[in-house]
């Protein structure tokens, strides 16, 4: 996995709450065997008209979106569904994070997998991030905050194992698989009698 | 020292290694399900990596999500019509193979959704962590197991480590007192306990649904409440295993045998959270006051009383929204509303109890003009269960669509959906926007208040029928 570090971004906003992993990649598309390619259907049935001409009205669609690389959501974005195929269709698209006050727990686990930061905030820096949308913000994983135009740092909670591996490009996997020794011990003194 | 929950004994009995500030705690799966919608990327990373499966023995797969539901398809000799689902399907035939893990595939007579078949067979036990690329896992809590969803990557390494990096979540105590009353399900109770914690409210916990009105519900119903813990934001929802547990168990294929049940059984009862253990949030509801429930906008917390009416507001920008989509306004009553399709399976509401409070009214009665029922047991055992018992000739007979197992309308991925603007009287979990089809509009309910609306062809009370 590639480092996460420090970036810049104008932020897109997507104001609604409750976004959930269905909105973020309908289910028809979930046929698929590979990650890559979802940013393509990325809240698709927001996006595109019934006849799949792009609606001008959404967000996504408009000028002022483009390149932009935070998305900044209602409370309790990413309920529902486990899919990993949300994130991966978000970074697909060009997203690096997402700002909200609630993210769901799946998805956050999900994103922090992918290096998408899920950074939750607190309701005055959302509400401010709400009300502006396109400011440049400033995203700094090594000292754990964003820094708003206005100059105000704003620091945001996040897993202390997921960030260190984030940082250093670093696979959880491969830490897993270096404590097999205590899972091989926790094996055998299993009854046997657990699975049969 | 205070006592300590079911969840705390369940997590403790699992940490392979401990969390600690700077690392997450690693934690051993006992039983891991697998699909074929959220698993072949996992597959893919252990083939690039040359891993094997490291326990393919606590490995189970079927295919749910992605497959038909009509007897053609699935026994005849017409292709899976959907081209992608097709693959999927062939792809987890082929991963099984080659790592060694067990699969019920498409004519398997086990097979069904992942939900529903590993109870059935046994496979869910108390006491087990049990994971599943689905959000849905939380079911199997039914049975004092710590259950949970997980992403892809998540099923890559429960396949290649058999345990998984977590944080410990935090415990939720759900106390329900009083008793259900007539006409009203297991599914009402969980979609008001939502409406009360909302959709987010169970975010980063562990429910523990206790009290009197649990212990009177029969695993069916149990399964039905723990399966929507995920609707109000929990990981997992849980039910301390008890003589109903034990029983709905101890005929399964998969259980232990002999002496090896009597041992089990006896580190079962040892299940439960002490009198003295504290939970880190509680909330205490009243049976006896719920009434048949459904939704009426666009998450699962949206929820009324049948008889009631859609609030005013809820103080939330997506209710507007959530209105606008349904086709519905303030303050209007529910009951009456026209309905389309009808919807009655799903790991929610799939089960042989669910067919059989369905052909309760059902039976001697025919589905309205104009309303297509869809009925999908939960698993092929079901269905088979239902076909001897007679509950498929009166479904036949209703003028329903009786279909074979699967996840078919619950998220219409197979081809089974409901067509824009149409309305939908739904016993799945989910009635987000476009859950179900492109603009399909989603009603969550009961077994019985779907079979109602399917005969009466409008918003029905099931009272008014039983
Ligand atoms: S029935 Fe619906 S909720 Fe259950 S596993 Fe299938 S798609 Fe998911």
């Amino acid at each position: 996995m590639q480092s996460v570090k420090r970036f810049r971004s104008k932020t897109v906003v997507i104001a609604a709450s409750n976004v959930d992993t269905d909105q973020i990649i309908p289910a028809r598309f979930l046929t698929t065997t590979t990650k890559e390619g979802l940013g393509k259907q990325l809240f698709a049935d927001w996006r595109y008209r019934s006849d799949g001409a792009p609606d001008a009205d959404f967000i996504l669609n408009r000028p002022e979106a483009r390149g932009a690389e935070i998305l900044v959501a209602g409370r309790n974005f990413g309920c529902g569904s486990s899919r990993e195929h949300a994130p991966w269709a978000l970074l697909d698209y060009g997203f690096r994070a997402v700002i909200s006050t609630e993210i769901a727990d799946i998805f956050r686990g999900n994103s922090l997998k992918n290096g998408l930061l899920p950074i939750v905030v607190d309701e005055p820096t959302s509400q401010w991030l709400l009300e502006h949308p396109g400011a440049e913000v400033d995203v700094d994983l090594q000292a754990v905050r964003l820094i708003l135009p206005t100059g105000r740092a704003v620091s945001f909670p996040i897993e202390a194992f997921a960030r260190h591996c984030l940082l250093n490009g670093i696979d959880e996997l491969g830490y897993l698989r270096s404590k097999l020794p205590c899972i091989e011990r926790h094996e055998a003194a299993l009854s046997g009698a657990l699975v049969e | 020292m205070s006592g300590r929950t079911l969840f705390d004994k369940v997590w403790a009995a699992h940490e392979v290694v401990a969390e600690t500030s700077d690392t997450p705690a690693v934690l051993y799966i006992d039983l891991h399900l697998i699909h074929e919608v959220t698993s072949p990327q996992a597959f893919s990373l252990l083939q690039s990596l040359g891993l094997p499966v490291r326990r393919p023995e606590r490995t189970l797969a079927t295919m749910d999500h992605s497959t038909p539901t009509t007897t053609e398809q699935v026994f005849g000799n017409v292709p899976i019509k959907v081209d992608a689902a097709a693959k999927q399907v062939r792809q987890l035939e082929r991963n099984a193979a080659e790592f060694g893990i067990e699969l019920f595939g498409m004519r398997d007579a086990r097979r069904g959704i992942v939900h529903v078949i590993s109870p059935e067979l046994g496979c869910t036990q108390p006491g087990m962590t049990i994971v599943c690329g689905d959000s849905h896992t939380s079911t199997h809590g039914a049975f004092g197991a710590l259950a949970f969803g997980i992403g892809t990557t998540e099923v890559g390494h429960v396949l290649a480590t058999q345990s998984l990096l977590q944080r410990k979540p935090k415990s939720f105590a759900v106390n329900v007192n009083g008793k259900l009353r007539q006409g009203v399900t297991a599914k009402d109770l969980i979609l008001s306990i939502i409406g009360r914690i909302g959709v987010s409210g169970g975010t980063g916990h562990v429910f523990e649904y206790q009290g009197p009105a649990i212990r009177g519900l029969s695993m069916d119903e149990r399964m039905t409440v723990c399966n929507m813990s995920i609707e109000a934001g929990a990981r997992a929802g849980m039910i301390a295993p008890d003589e109903i547990t034990f029983d709905y168990l101890k005929d399964t294929p998969r259980a232990p045998k002999g002496r090896d049940w009597d041992a089990a059984l006896a580190r079962w009862r040892t299940l439960n959270s002490d009198l003295d253990a504290k939970f880190d949030a509680s909330v205490d509801i009243d049976a006896t006051e719920i009434e048949p429930m459904i939704t009426y906008g666009t998450n699962p917390g949206m929820a009324v009383p049948i008889g009631g009416a859609i609030p005013d507001t809820i103080g939330d920008a997506g209710f507007d929204k959530a209105l606008r989509y349904m086709g519905f306004h303030n303050g209007e009553g529910m009951l009456g509303k026209p309905v389309n399709v009808v919807f009655i399976g799903s790991c929610t509401n799939g089960r042989l109890e669910d067919l059989q409070a369905a052909a309760r009214i059902l039976k001697g009665r025919k589905v309205a003009p104009g309303v297509h029922l869809l009925i999908v047991p939960g698993s092929q055992q079901i269905k088979l269960k239902a076909e001897a018992s007679g509950l498929g000739e009166i479904f036949r007979a209703a003028g329903a669509d009786w279909r074979e197992s699967g996840c078919s309308m619950c998220l219409g991925m197979n081809g089974d959906t409901v067509g824009a603007g149409q309305y939908s009287i739904s016993t799945s979990n989910r009635n987000f926007e476009g859950r179900q089809g492109v603009g399909a509009r989603t009603l969550l309910v009961s077994p019985l208040t779907a079979a109602a609306s399917a005969v009466t062809g409008k918003i029905t009370d099931p009272r008014e029928l039983i």
